[in-house]
């Protein structure tokens, strides 16, 4: 039993639960800014699918891991943008536009995979970003190996989590965001274009996404693999509702659930004898159902969340 | 920046109803057909390739078909709960579900003649689908907990209880190591109805279901219910209607629907389970309702029409050398023409200064 324990004292678990929780943590709090704009993105898991396809493409085809990730940004700021454009603009259902997303992004991302690369049975890899050690503090005992030997994509995704807060929390476009998610005509009085707020939070939001799906393919692994977003998109999505759509508490839902998922493929190792895997693998997906089942008596929306504004119309 | 809105329009114009699924068709296709030529190939020949693969023979259409049951039926699930906006995407979850109940039952437990035998795997396949989608609907109407993403959760949780069945206490012995169930008993197998092809009785039924949905939804007051219900929730209650147990009988119509959909599969068209049984047959019932503008007997007509796409696609990739994903992009930018054409039925997009307020 008690090596059930020790398992939360190793620094390889903690290094686990940051490398697991840093997609998580971009495409969650992705998610926060489109829903605290008033859009619903169903599209993260598609987009995180092709940020994740692109990035990788665009290293694979010589360009360097850091213009990867700027592929990975722009590719999801274009799915951003369509989205945009379909649930803000014109008013379509944010549910149905967000499936189609998911649905256009993942199979034009295996479609210009396999154009590409028609014939690979085995994935190609390519050399993703190495752990750098950071100078004093990597030599700390058990801090050392669990929190300053990431790779630089890991401290970049802690770099943009701490954009993403100062821009919800200091500025006056997280203010204008977070109006148009709460009472848009108020934002129209004020002389704001709240179509142009929530394209604006929409288009950052998926970037964030892809970013998260790149994080997958350049940092985490090497290859990339069809399906390799496995539904990390939604568990985003029910964090975001765990997180009551507040950036701080996502971060830290997104970093106990990681947390729980490199405690589950340790103890895995430990009872894999006994418990199938499959029912390790379906723990991730039962866990987001718990968090929001426990989430949904305090959970306070966006007051103007699915609801299309339309100009000149009163709710 | 350009400055529109959109005006609600009072009626839209039976032309542009009728016509507007097609245009959304079209413009998809002709969208894909650039990816055709960014893979280097003719996109006419390949379109061409693609109404062979799925029409050209007797064998081709019979596949098509066989491919449009299991998502006719997915279609209708969809269709059902999008009309209360209830919104299930579980329906992959659901017919693995409905595949299980049939394994479960259907290898060997149940003995009964043909005539019963199908419609009890039928029966049990719905409940299947049902009964999965049933707690979720309860946390929904007594927790709020949204549907969306629980539906989609247990998608892969479902998944993943397939493949530790089919490779541990449900494996078939007989099947040389692959992950695959026991073969359904030969009462339990749908008949052939196209002699020497895949077409199975399994078509018929889901077209019985399009039209047994239809009369629910548009003859009957639980139909009428359920219409209201997805218009104006909270106008519908206090004229009366019964939201709880109109959504609650919605989810399990939806969620049936979609179990039987595993079903045709397990006992149609492969008779066993396998853990690749659905290429997400369920995903594509939501385009197939979207197509069908949520009408049940439309349904059939988009869920052929995907099937051939899919169908269709097989072939062109091979003579053409274009990779099969291009089917699933071709009904993703569906699913989003279609939801431009429908904003373009309901609405005017007016630039500002063009109408003059008086």
């Amino acid at each position: 039993m008690i090596e059930f324990i020790e398992i939360i004292f190793t620094a390889g678990f903690w290094a686990a639960t940051i490398r697991i929780a840093c997609p998580l943590i971009l495409a969650t709090i992705g998610e926060v800014l489109c829903e605290r704009a008033g859009v619903l993105n169903l599209g993260i898991e598609g987009i995180m699918s092709i940020g994740a396809m692109v990035g990788w493409m665009t290293v694979f085809l010589g360009a360097d891991l850091y213009t990867g990730i700027l592929a990975a940004l722009i590719i999801g700021g274009i799915f951003g943008l369509i989205h945009a454009i379909f649930t803000v603009y014109l008013g379509a259902s944010q549910h149905v536009t967000g499936i189609g997303i998911t649905m256009l992004a993942s199979s034009l991302g295996f479609f210009c995979f396999k154009l590409i690369l028609p014939a690979s049975t085995t994935p190609p890899k390519i050399k993703p970003f190495q752990p750098i050690d950071i100078p004093f503090l990597s030599e700390l005992p058990f801090l050392g190996p669990a929190f300053f030997q990431h790779t630089p994509f890991t401290y970049l995704a802690i770099l943009v989590v701490i954009f993403a807060f100062w821009l919800m929390n200091s500025t006056p476009l997280g203010l204008s965001i977070k109006m148009a998610g709460e009472n848009p005509m108020a934002l129209e009085a004020q002389g704001i274009d709240v179509f142009l707020v929530r394209t604006i939070a929409v288009v950052l939001g998926s970037a964030l996404m892809a970013v998260g799906g790149a994080y997958l393919t350049l940092s985490a692994f090497d290859a990339f693999y069809f399906g390799m977003i496995n539904g990390r998109g939604w568990i985003a999505i029910a964090l975001v509702i765990f997180a009551s759509w507040k950036p701080e508490r996502a971060l830290m839902g997104a970093l106990l659930f990681a947390g729980l998922d490199a405690y589950q493929v340790r103890a895995q190792q430990l009872a894999g004898a006994i418990i199938p895997y499959q029912f390790f693998l379906m723990l991730p997906f039962l866990l987001s159902i718990v968090a929001m089942v426990i989430a949904a008596k305090r959970t306070r929306y966006p007051k103007a969340l699915l609801i299309p504004f339309r100009r000149g119309e009163r709710h | 920046m350009i400055k529109f809105r959109l005006e609600e329009r009072a009626n839209s114009p039976y032309w542009l109803i009728i016509l507007s699924p097609f245009i959304a068709i079209l413009v998809a296709i002709i969208l894909a057909g650039i990816l055709i030529v960014l893979a280097g190939a003719n996109p006419f020949q390949s379109y061409y390739q693609l109404i062979i693969g799925a029409f050209g023979s007797k064998n081709s259409v019979a596949e098509t078909l066989a491919r449009a049951t299991p998502i006719i039926l997915t279609g209708l699930a969809a269709s059902i709960a999008f009309r209360a906006k209830f919104w299930n995407i579980g329906a992959e979850g659901q017919l693995y579900f409905g595949a299980l109940a049939t394994t479960f039952f259907g290898t060997g437990l149940v003995v009964l003649p043909s005539i019963l035998m199908i419609p009890f795997l039928f029966i049990m396949g719905a409940l299947a689908g049902g009964l999965l989608l049933l707690p979720l609907v309860l946390l929904k109407l007594y927790y709020k907990v949204d549907e969306v993403v629980t539906t989609l959760l247990l998608n892969f949780v479902v998944v993943l209880l397939v493949s530790y069945l089919l490779e541990g206490p449900w494996k078939d012995p007989m099947s040389l190591g692959w992950p695959q169930g026991k073969s359904v008993i030969e009462e339990g197998v749908l008949p052939q109805i196209l002699s020497k092809t895949r077409l199975h009785l399994g078509f018929i039924i889901s077209i019985f279901f399009a039209f047994s949905i239809w009369f629910i939804l548009s003859k009957t007051v639980i139909g009428y219910r359920i219409k209201s219900v997805g218009l104006n929730a909270a106008a519908a209650s206090h004229a009366g209607v019964p939201i709880f147990k109109t959504v609650l009988v919605v989810a399990l119509l939806s969620g049936g629907m979609a179990g039987m959909a595993g079903v045709t599969e397990t006992a149609g068209l492969k008779g066993y389970l396998t853990l690749d049984l659905s290429p997400g047959f369920g995903y594509a019932g939501i385009a197939v309702a979207m197509l069908a503008n949520l009408n049940p007997i439309g349904v059939i007509f988009s869920g052929v029409f995907l099937a051939s796409i899919y169908v269709g696609a097989d072939a062109m990739s091979r003579a053409m050398n274009v990779p099969t994903y291009l089917a699933d992009v071709i009904v993703a930018l569906t699913v989003l023409c279609i939801l431009l054409s429908l904003v373009f039925v309901h609405y005017k997009i007016l630039f500002f200064g063009a109408k003059k307020y008086d």
